[in-house]
């Protein structure tokens, strides 16, 4: 647990300048070596609704937004209702005397009223500004950083705002001072300043990290950010970004650039995904390697566009008619969306096939902090049994005549990959064809059918899923090997649950211990059951409500969780929801708990 | 970064002939049908440009006539129905030096893959789509497609169809394709010169081409278009006058005109507007994978 641990939360109408503060927060957290988290609850609306947003920082790795608020910015009335009654005692908020008018809070919290009119000079737009001010003093951080960052965070606005901000920013700085008792800690230095990143970003990385040529997409919140970048980036970095009609045509297209040997990604929320799965399987039936990163949000249909789920695990596991090979990866926070992209790039090459990466709104969206060194850029590259005209790939090029019969684009090999070529290459014509074919690529359906060439291409292709298996991380139970409980979760809980298991053994004395599944496809099934099989109590914790991943663990491995804490308001978990939920399933209360979040309607 | 080494030459597997161009596999479509021509039209295409089969690829959605790369020897992608040109779309901008030929059906093109088609000519992509329109979906034995005409009875519309049909040559002029074309079956020499012309444009080249269904279409069959098409070549028009075109394209009944309805050389291409293909570099399919240490400075630089 972290000695330093705060978070402060900014709420108010969209348009009030949340977004921006948070971001010039993060920043002044990170470049002073904190680490923090930060979320933002928000409506699909530009202006006007409620969004909050909670950034969380401390002296080690900030693993979630975390359970309470110390410094509470309500930008208006509405906010200031909602939220007041959960700050605990030591705890501030600071807000315009003017236009918002506190409720009854809790005894000791500070209740630190500002003249917003004064001190912005009347600039309503500003009034976040000054709040910002008077956070930092609060929280004993000097003031010299807001100049600095508040210059980088409004340069493009020209000198005049700048200069207006800093000021106001001071202003609010040394009213506080002047009025409120600051905490009786300090948020100090940490040891080496730090980044700020957020989990679109990182996938965005993480693929021109892995040489992705060509990026297309369809805007889908939440995973317009991955868009968003690569379009920034485009020019100097070499890529194709290409934003197309809809998610049937983003999916066909990166397949065709994927088919001429382009590095090909794309990513969309779990209503693009649908669309593409046709295509998807399309991938599978023609062994062209492509990344698709399904950022999963509330669904079903048009669902909570804003709001985080872990919806979609059945969705991508059924994705497009028929069976084939495909990896499915659930990475559990942004840096390792990083990391995975460019290691799933190389088994898809390697393996050609599709790979669907399955993170959702709470880390795609969600900012961290970020040791610049652990963007390690260097990444390993492994493009396969590939055949490329410049002889670069790892496939020979014995170029010959036109019309190579010889070479069979799908040949039946032990291990199921068949050396592949590339339009453009002399020497090895084929057709790649969605109708079963035969090993040469010609259609099974033009000449005869043939029950024993289909059995023969299923199982070639279904090979694959063997060798994939051998190259992909088990999972591995952290913690006490003997404990009270084992807290089981898939991708972007692992940091939440990681912070429960420590509230556990830390409050409550209750001894826990975590198994985080990554690798949904193929899946450690003999791994899992092992340990799951040595557990007293088995709890499963998941962001949906039909407990997704407990079926398909069941249909893995035929193993049936004990108890099941299960949240799909649309936020995420807190940790004490899920301490809370432990405790309650220990007591033999209940074995289904479903925490719900504590704002009021 | 390495250059890509450049293609090989024609020598190495002897002269190209007609032949060259033939497939693993010959086609089994019904005897009769237009898409023979097609195919033999696009193979001579082929062969008078002088293009050598690696260097082409020819995709098809599905349908009866999108079975045709599989009977030409280029590189072939057989993809899903109605999704041909967004496959070339991504074929294209991963090689551009590629040529790329899609083929399929009206069903294919103007019906399930209907928005692509408009969105593919829009962005004037350097491709060639050549559609046997045969006004009738045939593989699943006979039903109304996106072109039959007003009235057809066809076993979805047992009663005829009450709707109006999509006419392409029009819808691919406002639609922003920069080569509109039609062609006949029963006219292959003519056939070949407005593939030669859409394959040579730098552009969207649409060649719509009148492909008879033997089997399931009794009404639009090569009787019925023989003395009805008329040559726009032979009749002196200009394929430069926009409302001409329009008016043209609109023109069907006793007297129906095939040939070039309208080409503009103006406007760039997709591909020519995009920087990131023109660093000298060769297609992004065969540059080398990665950022410099330089770039990945640069990028860490932006989260501090």
């Amino acid at each position: 647990m972290n000695k330093i641990d705060f978070a402060v939360g900014i709420g108010g109408e969209n348009g009030q300048g949340i977004a921006s503060t948070g971001n010039i927060l993060a920043l002044i957290f990170a470049r002073r070596g904190l680490h923090l988290n930060a979320y933002n609850a928000y409506q699909s609306i530009i202006r006007g609704g409620h969004t909050f947003l909670t950034i969380r920082a401390g002296d080690g790795p900030v693993l979630n937004m975390g359970d309470k608020i110390d410094v509470f910015i309500p930008l208006n009335q509405d906010t200031m209702d909602r939220h007041l009654h959960l700050l605990k005692s030591g705890a501030c908020a600071v807000y315009d005397k003017e236009n918002v008018t506190p409720g009854k809070a809790a005894d000791g919290v500070q209740l630190c009223a500002m003249p917003m009119k004064e001190l912005t000079k009347g600039n309503k737009l500003a009034v976040n500004t000054a709040a910002l001010g008077a956070t930092l003093q609060l929280l004993g951080i000097e003031p010299e950083p807001l100049e600095t960052v508040i210059t980088r965070q409004f340069k493009k606005k020209g000198d005049a705002v700048v200069t207006q901000n800093v000021a106001i920013a001071r202003a609010g700085y040394d009213y506080a001072a002047q009025n409120f008792s600051a905490f009786s800690w300090k948020a100090s230095k940490g040891a080496k300043p730090l980044g700020v990143i957020t989990g679109n970003q990182a996938t965005a990385m993480g693929g021109a990290a892995a040489g992705v040529k060509f990026y297309a997409a369809y805007p889908m919140s939440p995973s317009t950010g991955v868009l968003m970048w690569m379009a920034t980036h485009a020019r100097d970095l070499g890529i194709m970004v290409r934003q197309v009609e809809d998610e049937i045509g983003v999916m066909n297209m990166v397949i065709g650039a994927a088919h001429t040997g382009c590095r090909a990604m794309c990513a969309t929320s779990g209503g693009g995904f649908a669309l593409m799965s046709e295509a998807i399987g399309m991938a599978g039936m023609i062994e062209t390697p492509i990344v698709c990163i399904d950022v999963q949000r509330a669904g079903p249909a048009t669902g909570v566009p804003t709001k985080t789920e872990q919806g979609d695990l059945w969705q991508v596991l059924g994705a497009g008619q028929g069976d084939y090979p495909r990896i499915v990866v659930a990475p559990t926070n942004q840096l390792d969306l990083f990391q995975t992209i460019p290691e799933l790039f190389n088994l898809c090459d390697k393996y050609q096939c599709p790979g669907l990466v399955l993170s959702d709104l709470l880390i795609s969206e969600g900012t961290t902090s970020i040791d610049p060194d652990d963007l390690d850029f260097k990444v390993k590259i492994d493009r396969g049994e590939l055949i490329l005209s410049n002889g670069n790939g790892n496939g020979a090029n014995p170029a010959s005549g036109y019309n190579d019969k010889a070479y069979l684009r799908y040949k039946n090999t032990e291990s199921g990959i068949s050396p592949r070529a590339v339009p453009g290459v002399p020497g090895y014509i084929f057709t790649a064809a969605t109708d079963e074919h035969d090993e040469d690529g010609t259609l099974i359906s033009d000449e005869f059918t043939n029950p024993q060439k289909r059995r023969m291409m299923v199982e070639k292709r279904a090979r694959k899923m063997q060798g994939v298996i051998k190259d992909i991380a088990p999972p591995k139970l952290v913690g006490p090997e003997k404990a009270d409980v084992t807290l089981v979760g898939w991708g972007s809980t692992e940091g939440v649950i990681r912070e429960a298991v420590e509230k556990l053994a830390g409050e409550e004395g209750v001894v826990a211990n975590q198994l985080a599944i990554k690798w949904i496809v193929p899946l450690h099934a003999a791994e899992i059951s092992a340990i799951l099989g040595r557990s007293k109590n088995v709890i499963l914790i998941e962001n949906n409500q039909s407990g997704q991943f407990a079926r398909y663990l069941r249909s893995e491995t035929g193993f049936d969780a004990h108890g099941h804490i299960r949240k799909y308001d649309g936020e995420p978990f807190m940790p004490h929801h899920i301490v809370e939920a432990v405790k309650a399933q220990l007591a033999g209360k209940t074995k289904l708990s479903v925490p719900v979040h504590e704002v009021l309607a | 970064m390495s250059a890509p080494t450049a293609p090989l030459a024609t020598t190495e597997a002897g002269q190209l002939t007609k032949e060259t161009y033939r497939g693993r596999i010959h086609p089994d479509w019904c005897p009769g049908c237009g898409d023979f021509s097609v195919l033999a039209a696009l193979q001579t295409a082929l062969f008078e440009l002088e293009l050598q089969p690696h260097q082409a690829c020819v995709i098809s959605g599905i349908g009866c006539s999108s079975n045709l790369p599989g009977y030409i020897n280029t590189y072939g992608m057989h993809t899903l129905h109605g999704r041909a040109l967004a496959v070339a779309t991504g074929v294209r901008l991963g090689n551009h030096e590629l040529k790329v030929i899609c083929t399929g059906g009206d069903g294919d093109g103007f019906g399930i893959g209907g928005n692509h088609f408009v969105h593919t000519m829009r962005r004037n992509v350097d491709l060639t789509y050549i559609v046997m329109d045969n006004q009738i979906y045939g593989l699943t034995t006979g039903q109304c497609s996106p072109t039959s005409v007003k009235g057809m009875k066809t076993k979805s519309t047992p009663y005829g169809s009450v709707e109006n049909p999509i006419n392409p040559i029009p819808m691919a002029i406002v639609g922003g394709a920069t080569y509109v074309a039609r062609a006949f079956s029963g006219k292959q020499k003519h056939m070949v010169e407005m593939f030669k012309g859409a394959i040579q444009h730098k552009g969207f080249a649409l060649v719509d081409v009148f492909s008879p269904c033997v089997t399931y279409n009794k009404d639009n069959t090569y009787q019925w278009f023989n003395p009805r098409v008329k040559i726009l070549e032979e009749q002196g028009h200009d394929p430069t006058d926009l409302h001409k075109a329009i008016d043209r394209g609109y023109q069907w009944g006793e007297e129906i005109p095939i040939g070039l309805f309208w080409r503009r050389t103006d406007l760039e291409s997709l591909e020519a507007l995009e920087p990131v293909l023109h660093t000298g570099e060769g297609p992004l399919a065969f540059r080398n994978l990665g950022v410099s240490a330089e770039q990945a400075k640069s990028l860490i630089q932006e989260l501090l």
